[in-house]
């Protein structure tokens, strides 16, 4: 009981009601779409990079509520990060829901500690991450898709 | 009687007590005999209904396993000695025992398999690579699961043959008619799911066969999840090929079945090469053993085939009938019982269905519906079945699905719509 509503606090609950950046990005110059083929989640992150630094994220696809909110949080976490700040969130962020998380390092992690509840359902670990691999995807190589049965 | 083991539990003495609306079956007697039915997760009774995906296995085939590895264990058709000589007895008796339960002519028309999966990778690419041509045509329903799709898939590359499928309905059907207009001068094999894990819909494969066969084209039925729910008898199907799975028919992993008509598997060359399928090996060249040895290359899966005999046996004892009457029950209803919910959509509503109930649930994805029965105790699968184009077809990235077995109970279906509710609340 304590578990379920560490993962589906309120906050998930309500970035899955309605999602933030949920929308094609017009002038996006990467893009890549994440799939989780064990459980047929699909989406799309897009990104404005000027200069090495996010201007602006959005997604779309289907999934999950954790899977959901990940991304929806995610978009609003990386604006305005290098890529550099982007992917030392994203190694935070997954040891965050892999359990692995140093305890003085969750504030760092501002928002999205809220998906510290993850670690208890180790299956719900690739919903969680789905959007964050495509992002590392779009930021590595414009236009992948990444999967999560990928090593 | 065949299998291993002169003593075997019987299951659900009183069985067919069957009068005025009681359970054909003796539900409480037969979870007892489930060693794992009485077990507890998260805290709460265990209520399993993820059976489309694997069954549980009831005691004696679980005893059965242990008893051969703790006295019996031996490599079987090799050994002059007491065990291998036993092993092999025993290895030989299930085959028997399962062309009675499939009602094949012959033994030596049952090749032990890996499981459905590797079944039909047998005959795509034994059968299938020395038949098809460039421009032939293998059909497949849109109702298939991917281990019906992938194997003649590849065959297709192969061979430069071309994969058609047969639409399905909305409730989830197969459409006769394309059935019909599909089935061509060109189709060379016709590969079928008897019971979709998907959608629950129990073809009429009867019906299909004879209209293939009248044209000359042989049929392979999938039958991973009809095994375990229905009497099957490939003589009045008149299939050529039928295949199964052990695991999903309260036996262990590792171990199927294909069943494939004698002279059709007279003419197939062999699939894997190794030892135990050949008649003579030179440098230069070998021949191959007779059926079923043909087809069954290196050491078999010995307990498992011994444990897949025992619960062959278990089924029997309670009666293929008196499980089909339950499961009929079960299903029914459930169907009445989530159907009624608010929210809640069936995906899959044929005429004749058995044992599986898909389900969507608005605004809640089908595997938070998943994470919070499975906080309930409740077991059921979410996800896309390993049949997206069924997911496809009805616009879902994805379902809920119970799936049933003789085991289960109405209360543990009150239990199933309980986590519903309580799904929908969270997400309310």
């Amino acid at each position: 009981m304590a578990g379920l509503s560490e993962l589906y606090q309120n906050v998930i609950l309500e970035h899955n009601r309605s999602p933030r950046n949920y929308r094609v990005l017009e002038n996006a110059n990467r893009e890549a779409e994440g799939n989780n083929p064990l459980c047929g989640d699909q989406l799309t992150v897009w990104l404005r990079m000027e200069d090495d630094v996010i201007q602006e994220a959005t997604f779309q696809g289907s999934g999950c509520a954790i899977s959901k909110a990940s991304a929806s949080l995610m978009t609003g976490a990386v604006k305005g990060k290098s890529r550099r700040q982007a992917e030392e969130l994203f190694d935070r962020f997954h040891r965050l829901v892999t359990g692995r998380l140093e305890p003085s390092e969750p504030e760092t992690l501002g928002k999205l500690a809220v998906f510290s509840g993850v670690s208890a359902f180790p299956i719900r670990v690739k919903c969680a991450s789905l959007s964050w691999h495509a992002l590392k995807a779009a930021l590595d190589q414009p236009g992948k898709i990444v999967s999560t049965e990928q090593p | 009687m065949s299998g291993v083991g002169a003593t075997r539990a019987s299951p659900g003495r009183g069985v067919t007590r069957k009068a005025g609306g009681a359970p054909p079956l003796d539900v409480e007697r037969i979870r007892r005999d489930f060693p794992i039915l009485s077990s507890t997760v998260r805290g709460k009774p265990l209520v399993y209904l993820d059976n489309a995906a694997t069954s549980q296995k009831p005691r004696a085939v679980i005893d059965a396993i242990s008893r051969f590895y703790a006295a019996e264990n031996a490599n079987i058709h090799r050994g002059v000695h007491y065990l291998s000589e036993r092993a092999t007895v025993a290895y030989d008796a299930v085959r028997e025992q399962v062309a009675r339960f499939l009602n094949a002519g012959s033994s030596r028309e049952i090749i032990f398999t890996r499981g459905t999966t590797e079944a039909i990778n047998l005959v795509a690419q034994s059968y299938g690579r020395s038949v098809l041509r460039p421009g032939d045509e293998v059909l497949i329903t849109g109702m298939e699961h991917h281990s019906n799709i992938v194997p003649w898939q590849l065959l297709c590359e192969q061979t430069g043959a071309v994969l058609r499928a047969v639409p399905i309905t909305d409730a989830g059907e197969l459409d006769l008619d394309a059935f019909d207009r599909l089935l061509t001068g060109r189709t060379r094999l016709l590969a079928i799911v008897h019971l979709s894990n998907a959608l629950g819909t129990i073809n009429p494969v009867q019906q299909l066969v004879a209209r293939a066969r009248a044209r000359g084209v042989p049929v392979l039925v999938d039958g991973a999840q009809s095994a375990p729910h229905l009497a099957v008898d490939v003589q009045a199907l008149d299939c050529d090929f039928f295949a199964f799975s052990g695991h999903k028919l309260f036996g262990p992993t590792g171990i199927g079945v294909l069943y494939g008509r004698e002279s059709l598997l007279e003419r197939m060359p062999p699939w894997q090469g190794g030892g135990d399928m050949i008649a003579s090996v030179t440098l230069e060249g070998s021949t191959w053993a007779p059926l079923p040895a043909k087809f069954e290359a290196g050491t078999p899966a010995i307990a498992q085939a011994i444990g897949l005999g025992q619960a062959i046996s278990y089924l029997e004892a309670v009666g293929m009938d008196a499980i089909r009457i339950w499961e009929s029950q079960l299903l029914a209803h459930a169907t009445e019982r989530v159907r009624d919910l608010p929210g809640v959509r069936l995906i899959g509503t044929a005429r004749d269905k058995a044992s599986v109930l898909s389900f969507v649930v608005d605004g809640v994805h089908p595997h938070d519906v998943g994470t919070i029965l499975d906080d309930e105790g409740v077991a059921i699968r979410a996800g896309h079945h390993c049949a997206q184009p069924v997911m496809q077809r009805f616009g879902v990235p994805a379902t809920a699905r119970a799936s049933f077995a003789f085991y289960n109970s109405f209360e543990e279906i009150e239990a199933l719509v309980r986590g519903i509710e309580r799904a929908r609340q969270v997400f309310g």
